[in-house]
């Protein structure tokens, strides 16, 4: 029968990596920016992460490591790296007001080759037989949870069996939500992706706030290539196995209609999703598991449909996604 | 000390676009609590006057005071932090916010943001002038009457003593107008002061203490409103004749080339916007088009290209080579291309220049193949002749452009506009129709485009010029045709009539609109 205790810590860890991407990019996105950048900076995110973490393990044996160090330091490499990311994005897009659409799908390309580049490197700096890094002493840290977790049966399992990252991705998604909706710097942010002209003449400072917003949602998607490789596998990297997770973090924004609240769950549904085909049974026949993968994406559509039907203005999104904003054009 | 006297006072106020004089010398003051219009006609200078007062222009010359200290504006915060508040005709609001949230947009008060007692607080200014509005409905589901109203309570909540509305009955209902005048006084009455640009007469009479009128950028006096009647600013607003020496040779062979008889169009909201409009336009003659802007110029040129749809009414068209006594053809109900085909043609010269008939990232070339690009053989484009074209229209008309291939949107306004009318010319047309088209041209290209048009009408082409310059309509043109809230209030002759009759005609129906 279907297992659901078991299933749904596993639907979780899927699910950590895309709230973290879709509260990044929500935030980008409340900014009029539309970086379809974010799988290449939550590919960088995880390999800047994967490189601290390789350096910290090789300068200290594992006996020696500090458990602040060994997590602030990838933790650092991570979010830098990200930063740098959404800097690129900001400078091309803001500053120099080059195409969003195709800069975010440069940034993609970009960043999974950086990610692939390093850890192939990395692979060979350690001279393994297999084509993958394992730093399971970082790890360790970073998947630590509850002590008393395992002696509270199912309800251990569910709720508090994961590692720290995952509870941060619910707080910076239940802030983002709030900072949106409850405060002025959300109802500046939000004005400036509704209406730039109106935010500016305002007196909001447009420019700023895109890059802000840009920035800060690039180092939040980091974060959820940090928590998969060093959570969720365990601290292995091994090339592309990050996979198409950040393209599922954009269709996750859309699924949300954005909202980082929603997202929470949403992004436990779609995990759940993404793993469903391993739990449900369908023998040999490998097709109709590759039918399983599509579920989040042909859900994404569906619910594109109906919001697009509703035709309700709160439920589109930003009025000025996608455009980039310059003064004097009239 | 003496009490402040002048909320605002501008002395020797002058400011230029290029070669452009768009404010020539300008003293204007505006006393502690009076309504003060600023009439005149388009192009007059109004808004860009009062856009230096907002910060969004900065003068060249000249010295603004506001409560008798001398000040320097150069940003629209720094009219903020001096109290005076400017509602534009656009508005600048987010759609999906409230009205709360977009008017407390972009303030920095301290703490948290506390929405409750930010809306108490606008109530208040709402119950006190008698605004009557929905705060916390979403500014998508407001009609412009209510999206104006959010933007007078975000200048009054901000703090302004001092308001300045741009034309802001030009969107509104006759009983939104009366509700606007009422909150004004209101205004007054609370010691604020204000200013309201407009066109329209009777409204000067109605909500004024004084009027001041500018034209063509010069500041021509101001009168107390109690002092002032319609046909006294009319004269005021339109002046005496300037002689310009247009060329204007008398029309020959004149035969009716367009004969349009009860044309009555709705717009997209069901208001009427042309009402039984009839005339004929002959060819071998130039026909202008005056009124004040929004009459129906711009809906009477599309119903005739086709673009507008006509609920009553009928154009008919008689063809050059027709011969005489033909029947004439019935233009309502063609598509935009078959009327075209006939050899009816228009450039229409928008405010922005290229809105409406030329692709900014195309060069000449590419712009003369949007009319030519039917005519290729088979599924290729013909590139010589529209070559041919614009290398023609570059060399006739001093087109200044590196090459034809050049985008036309970085090409200067007056490039841009010869690029246009020339193209139309270059159709050979059986009517041509131009909409603006020196709009914001120097004197120099301005007179090309006027012997352009005398050329054409020479040739038999029957032109429909629509300007907003009444010395130009009166030397130009043969006839000109007034209209005014989309009515035809007299066709004149252009040789025997003046500027006060034209002028008149222009505002004198008893009212401006027509959707009473």
């Amino acid at each position: 029968m279907f297992d659901l205790v078991s299933f749904i810590p596993r639907a979780v860890m899927q699910g950590i990596p895309l709230l973290y991407g879709s509260t990044g990019e929500i935030l980008t996105e409340k900014s009029g920016n539309l970086n379809l950048g974010i799988p290449g900076v939550m590919y960088v995110g995880g390999i800047c992460g994967v490189i601290g973490a390789f350096f910290y393990e090789q300068a200290v044996s594992a006996a020696e490591m500090n458990g602040f160090l060994a997590i602030g330091i990838p933790m650092l490499c991570s979010l830098l790296g990200s930063l740098l990311m959404g800097l690129l994005y900001s400078v091309l897009t803001i500053t120099l007001r080059a195409n969003q659409n195709v800069t975010g799908l440069a940034l993609t390309t970009f960043g999974v080759g950086v990610g692939n580049f390093f850890g192939g490197s990395l692979i060979k700096l350690t001279g393994s037989e297999v084509p993958s890094i394992a730093l399971s002493a970082t790890s360790a840290y970073f998947s630590k949870s509850l002590p008393f977790a395992g002696s509270l049966g199912w309800f251990g399992q569910v709720f508090l069996s994961y590692g720290f990252l995952a509870y941060l991705a619910v707080i910076v998604a239940i802030v983002a939500s709030y900072v949106l909706n409850h405060t002025r710097v959300g109802l500046h942010l939000r004005s400036v992706g509704e209406s730039p002209a109106t935010a500016d003449a305002a007196g909001i400072s447009v420019t700023r706030y895109k890059y802000l917003a840009t920035c800060i949602g690039s180092m939040i998607a980091g974060l959820g290539g940090l928590y998969y490789v060093m959570d969720y596998a365990c601290g292995v990297w091994s090339n592309n196995a990050f996979g198409d997770r950040g393209w599922l973090a954009i269709a996750l924004v859309i699924f949300t209609i954005w909202r980082p609240n929603v997202s929470i769950l949403a992004s436990i549904l779609f995990g759940g999703f993404y793993i469903l085909y391993l739990y449900i049974p369908s023998g040999l026949n490998l097709s109709v598991k590759e039918l399983y993968k599509m579920i989040p994406y042909v859900v994404t559509l569906v619910v594109l449909i109906i919001v697009s039907m509703r035709k309700k203005r709160e439920d589109q999104p930003p009025a000025s996604l996608g455009l980039p904003y310059f003064r004097e054009e009239r | 000390m003496e009490p402040v006297r002048n909320a605002i006072k501008m002395e020797h106020i002058t400011k230029r676009f290029g070669s452009v004089v768009a404010n020539h010398d300008i003293n204007l003051e505006l006393h502690k609590g009076e309504i003060l219009s600023l009439l005149g006609e388009n192009g007059s200078g109004k808004t860009t006057l009062m856009n230096m007062l907002s910060g969004i222009y900065y003068s060249d010359e000249g010295q603004i005071y506001v409560n008798d200290q001398p000040v320097t504006i150069s940003s629209p915060k720094d009219a903020f932090d001096l109290g005076i508040g400017m509602i534009h005709q656009h508005f600048k609001l987010v759609d999906v916010f409230t009205a709360t949230e977009n008017i407390v947009l972009g303030l920095k008060d301290e703490g948290r943001l506390d929405l409750k007692k930010a809306r108490h607080k606008i109530q208040e200014i709402c119950d006190k002038y008698g605004f009557e509005i929905d705060l916390d409905r979403k500014i998508y589901e407001m009609s412009v009457s209510q999206k104006q109203t959010v933007e007078i309570v975000k200048v009054l909540y901000r703090g302004a003593e001092i308001l300045i509305l741009d034309e802001p009955t030009a969107v509104l209902t006759p009983q939104e107008t009366d509700k606007l005048f009422t909150v004004m006084r209101n205004m007054k009455a609370d010691g604020k002061s204000l200013i309201i640009i407009t066109h329209k007469l009777h409204e000067v009479l109605e909500v004024s203490d004084r009027v001041a009128v500018l034209r063509k950028g010069e500041y021509i006096g101001d009168v107390l409103t109690k002092d002032a009647s319609q046909q006294s600013l009319t004269d005021m607003m339109v002046g005496h004749a300037v002689s310009l020496n247009i060329n204007r040779p008398e029309p020959v062979n004149v035969a009716p080339r367009l004969v349009v008889e009860g044309l009555t169009v709705y717009d997209e909201l069901g208001v009427k916007r042309l009402s039984d409009v009839s005339f004929t336009a002959n060819a071998g003659e130039i026909l202008g088009i005056a009124g004040i802007a929004g009459s129906g110029q711009r809906e009477l040129l599309e119903a005739i290209s086709g673009l507008y749809p006509i609920s009553e009414g009928s154009i008919r068209f008689y063809d050059p080579q027709g011969g005489e006594g033909q029947p004439g053809k019935e233009l309502v109900g063609l598509d935009p291309m078959a009327i075209r085909r006939c050899g009816v043609s228009m450039a229409f010269v928008p405010e922005d220049r290229l809105g409406m008939g030329l692709v900014g990232s195309m060069g000449m070339t590419g712009n003369m193949m949007l009319r030519s690009w039917r005519k290729g053989k088979g599924i290729f484009l013909n590139r010589k002749d529209p070559e041919e074209m614009a290398n023609h229209i570059w060399k006739e008309l001093d087109v200044v452009t590196p090459s034809t291939s050049f985008p036309v949107r970085r090409m200067s306004g007056g490039n841009v506009q010869k690029v246009l009318v020339g193209r139309e010319i270059a159709q050979d047309p059986a009517v041509l129709m131009t909409a603006y088209a020196v709009r914001g041209l120097d004197i120099n290209t301005s007179y090309t485009i006027y012997n352009l048009l005398t050329e054409e009408k020479m040739k038999g082409v029957a032109v429909i010029y629509v300007g907003e310059d009444l010395d130009v309509l009166l030397e130009l043109c043969d006839r000109i045709l007034v209209l005014c809230g989309g009515q035809v209030s007299g066709i004149l002759d252009a040789r025997t009539t003046d500027k006060r009759e034209v002028g008149t005609l222009m505002t004198n129906m008893g009212g401006d609109s027509i959707d009473e």
